[in-house]
């Protein structure tokens, strides 16, 4: 079962029709296939959270699962995030909080933060903390990617 | 299909949070994976028959918030946050880390300390595996290659059971270089019914029955919970690497099993 598979990867609400072997990777069919290089690929085992997409909502290590379990799912990368040049609001956090410096694992954290805002609005301060333990990031020492996140997170909660 | 390609080196994937990285690294090259999920029939999670039932495809995510009331739910809840990270609970799988058998995986501690009870198929028909009997090594477990575990089932744990939980790691969320599950009941001043799980030291994790003897019907004080590590530290055989010698693994379990009692007795 080495054959190329026919499936269709619906990203950020387009369908892209791919061909690609059962053991191809979500994030390289993203990148490779899709041309979505938004998303970027650190450790390619689970560690460090580069890679992370929505796919139906859920933020996932899209090194760890592959194209073909993401058909039929929707799937989300940074490139969906903002409104045509209007940031969403968790982007516009990190640049006013300085939130990125050499900006590699932001796409990461951005998709994992935007998935755990929706699925769980009312996150306590500890707990987004836990989650942000999720993803590496070796250039802010995480103190303003926090900060950048709990202020996204108030403006979600009031707006 | 399992039993079809069982022969030909075929694997389940579940959640893939362990598989997956074992295949990057090469360190695992199935011929075929047979994809469980979206089965509903394995994602089925509820309480029967004084058992909390686990079927494949239940998510680790599943026990951030109590699955149940009462200490099994609570115990569950605690124990989930020392999984990996939050992407990665919502991917694998309860009952993935048992058949993957990882000796730092804190739900085959958990596993091992209840007393679950483990359902397999296969096309020859379906058998039940007590924890005891299950772990056989380093990722090494009494399923046969043709074998899917179908379910985990919980004993549902009485309402006065106490439990308390401890790990060391490196960092948050890896991997546990020592753990300790105890659950235990108070009756009249004494300690009824002690369990003491030790996890990440050896090559499976399983009840320390020197350090139950240790307990059962003394008071809960200073002196014989530290007997009850002691006797925890001596009873293993420890594991050593890169992380942690013997000595070190011995003395890792003391601490956490005297820390993981005192909350259990608190």
């Amino acid at each position: 079962m080495s054959g190329k598979h026919d499936l269709v990867l619906s990203v950020n609400g387009r369908d892209y029709a791919v061909q690609v072997e059962p053991r191809r990777t979500l994030v390289d069919a993203i990148r490779e296939d899709c041309g979505l290089t938004g998303t970027h690929i650190g450790c390619e085992h689970g560690v460090c959270g580069a890679c992370t997409v929505l796919v139906d909502g859920a933020p996932v290590r899209s090194c760890l699962m592959f194209a073909v379990q993401a058909a039929g799912k929707a799937i989300r990368t940074v490139e969906g995030l903002a409104t045509g040049d209007e940031l969403s609001v968790l982007q516009r956090a990190f640049m006013e909080h300085h939130g990125l410096q050499c900006g590699f694992c932001t796409p990461g954290f951005l998709m994992l933060v935007t998935g755990v805002l929706e699925r769980e609005p009312d996150i306590g301060d500890e707990e987004l903390i836990d989650v942000l333990a999720s993803n590496l990031c070796r250039c802010t020492g995480y103190q303003n990617i926090i900060k950048a996140v709990r202020a996204a997170a108030q403006e979600l909660r009031t707006k | 299909m399992l039993g079809e390609y069982a022969a030909e080196d075929g694997r389940i994937l579940a959640g893939g949070q362990s598989l997956v990285p074992t295949m990057a690294f090469r360190l695992a090259k199935p011929a075929h994976l047979i994809d469980i999920n979206g089965i509903a029939a394995l994602e089925k999670l509820n309480v029967e028959n004084g058992s909390l039932s686990i079927g494949a495809c239940v998510r680790h995510a599943a026990f951030h918030r109590p699955a149940l009331a009462g200490p099994l739910g609570a115990l569950l809840t605690t124990v989930v946050h020392h999984i990996a990270h939050y992407p990665i609970r919502l991917r694998g799988t309860f009952c993935g880390s048992l058949a993957h058998a990882d000796p730092a995986s804190e739900w085959c501690l958990v596993a091992a300390t209840v007393g679950a009870d483990i359902t397999a198929i296969s096309t020859r028909g379906t058998r039940t595996i007590a924890a005891a009997d299950f772990f056989a090594g380093i990722m090494t477990t009494a399923l046969a290659e043709d074998e899917l575990l179908a379910r985990v089932n919980l004993p549902v744990l009485s309402r006065d059971t106490r439990f308390g939980f401890c790990e060391f790691s490196r960092r948050a969320g890896d991997y546990a270089i020592a753990m300790t599950l105890a659950t235990l009941r108070l009756e009249g001043g004494a300690i009824v019914d002690p369990r003491v799980g030790v996890g990440g030291a050896e090559a499976f994790p399983r009840r320390i029955p020197e350090a139950e003897a240790a307990l059962a019907g003394r008071a809960p004080n200073e002196a014989v919970l530290r007997a009850a590590a002691d006797a925890a530290a001596h009873a293993i055989d420890p594991l050593e690497d890169i992380q942690a010698d013997a000595a070190y693994r011995r003395d890792l379990v003391r601490a956490m099993t005297r820390r993981a009692l005192a909350r259990a007795c608190a």
